[in-house]
């Protein structure tokens, strides 16, 4: 039992060589791209990297109490917030892809033929069609309140609206239990396509549906204990031109489109504190 | 199944460590205590096993939520920069096995102290021979008590989540990893983990009861 306890205690300090910790949304974490990413710029730095993978309000909040050194998010206002309030600096616009409306292939309300992402919400609202909501503070469901205000509509007290509470996947899984509608990024839906039963109905370029990924330092003038060189050259790698085109090219073979299409440090929204 | 064979060891190791350390831990402050309290000669710290039974119920989200705010870097014990470690976990896990371990000890006690106390006096023993006596023939249902706390630990996934983040080679282990792998649609790599979860129980549960009942 004692050599169990010490093997536990040990695992706790034997990677303590000054890793970086970075909060981020589940779509990039769940989608492989990290994992695809990561590890060369492990190799080259020798900074192993411990992701928290939680939605984007969770992981802006951990960020925020200064219990990560970088966060890699999809909620621009938030963003700016963070960087207003002096938790956050050196924000850098990593990649985007945009949001789909994903639901039952029958399309009971018509939202493949509407002709903007806000006429799409009238439609499912009109015919009060199953609609699942993230219902969690992400940036997802950050987005999907957005989309229903900028409509003027207001779902909260409807039989057909769900929150689900849960990540991407799951809301896409009970999405497709339900026969229901759902907000969801792009890279979390081509990579859960082949899993669940949803066509992806609103699937076009449309400003309002655009999702961005933005990158930040969590303030070591504010939190001592920031691993802020760590965090820095992460974002150096990130935005470096190979690896933004490796940013673009994952997974791109498989589903025939880029999952996230790189920005090069160029915002398509800016995000300005 | 999409992980590699590898890592789930990994990962089942990581869990085993991690809960076998919180039943330890709670061993350690439990199994005195329940035995002190169970042997108490008339009634008496009524208060006391009432706490602990309720214990048993302890959300383990909240258990976890305390102790994020407990060890965020933000809050009262931040410079031990222990949020999002194994040792965490170990430390929520550890408060979620103890009123298992006290409470069953206690109960277990309590039901022999009279008999055993009236045969050890009546032999001329001292009152410490009497809790050496009543720990020797409540050894069974301690057994029970380590496994329930071992259980409550290795099973939960609540605080794992909270104060541990699920990080990869580092803070995952077998609960979290299914919640990751449900949460990625993939659905048989989680029932695997599942098995490899119950595996584990069983195996560590068996090894206590043996070992419990050969002594």
């Amino acid at each position: 039992m004692k050599r169990i306890l010490l093997l536990g205690l040990l695992m706790g300090t034997a990677l303590a060589a000054a890793p970086l910790r970075l909060a981020t949304t589940t779509s990039v974490n769940d989608s492989g791209l990290l994992d695809a990413l990561l590890p060369g710029f492990t190799q080259e730095t020798g900074i192993p990297v411990q992701v928290i993978a939680v939605g984007t309000g969770q992981a802006l909040a951990i960020a925020g109490r200064g219990d990560a050194d970088a966060v890699l998010v999809h909620a621009p206002d938030l963003e700016a917030r963070f960087l207003r309030e002096g938790k956050g600096v050196a924000h850098a616009c990593i990649a985007y892809n945009n949001f789909v409306i994903a639901g039952p292939a029958s399309d009971p309300a018509r939202v493949a033929g509407a002709a903007s992402a806000l006429e799409a919400m009238r439609r499912i609202y009109a015919a009060g069609a199953p609609f699942v909501s993230r219902g969690d503070n992400s940036g997802t469901y950050h987005r999907e309140r957005a989309l229903w205000k900028a409509a003027g509509l207001e779902p909260d007290d409807q039989p057909w609206y769900l929150e689900s509470g849960s990540g991407m996947g799951a809301t896409l899984a009970l999405a497709a239990e339900k026969q229901a509608y759902t907000l969801t990024d792009l890279g979390t839906y081509l990579f859960m396509k082949d899993k669940v039963e949803l066509a992806g109905l609103y699937d076009r370029p449309d400003p309002l549906m655009l999702n961005q990924y933005g990158y930040m330092v969590v303030n070591p003038e504010r939190f001592a204990h920031v691993n802020a060189e760590a965090a820095y050259a992460l974002r150096a790698y990130l935005l470096r031109p190979d690896v933004q085109q490796q940013i673009g090219a994952y997974l791109k073979d498989r589903y025939g489109r880029s999952l996230f299409n790189p920005l090069f440090g160029r915002c398509k929204v800016e995000v300005e504190p | 199944m999409t992980l590699p064979w590898a890592e789930v060891v990994e990962i089942a190791a990581r869990s085993l460590g991690v809960a076998a350390a919180a039943t330890f831990l709670a061993a350690l402050v439990g199994l005195p205590l329940g035995v002190w309290l169970g042997a108490r000669p008339r009634k008496g710290g009524l208060g006391a096993q009432v706490l602990l039974y309720a214990g048993m119920g302890l959300p383990p989200v909240v258990v976890g939520l305390v102790f994020y705010f407990l060890l965020s870097r933000s809050g009262p014990l931040g410079g031990l920069g222990l949020l999002f470690t194994p040792a965490a976990m170990v430390l929520a896990e550890a408060v979620l096995a103890f009123p298992m371990v006290a409470g069953f000890t206690l109960a277990a006690v309590r039901a022999r102290a009279d008999g055993v106390r009236r045969l050890v006096r009546g032999l001329g023993g001292s009152e410490r021979q009497v809790l050496a006596t009543l720990l020797w023939e409540s050894r069974r249902p301690i057994v029970a008590a380590l496994a329930a706390g071992f259980g409550a630990a290795i099973s939960e996934v609540g605080a794992a989540t909270i104060v541990g983040g699920d990080i990869r080679h580092h803070t995952r282990v077998l609960t979290t990893a299914v919640v990751l792998e449900t949460r990625k649609g993939e659905l048989e790599s989680a029932l695997a983990l599942g098995a490899v979860l119950l595996g584990v129980t069983l195996v560590v549960t068996a090894i206590l009861v043996v070992w419990g009942e050969r002594r």
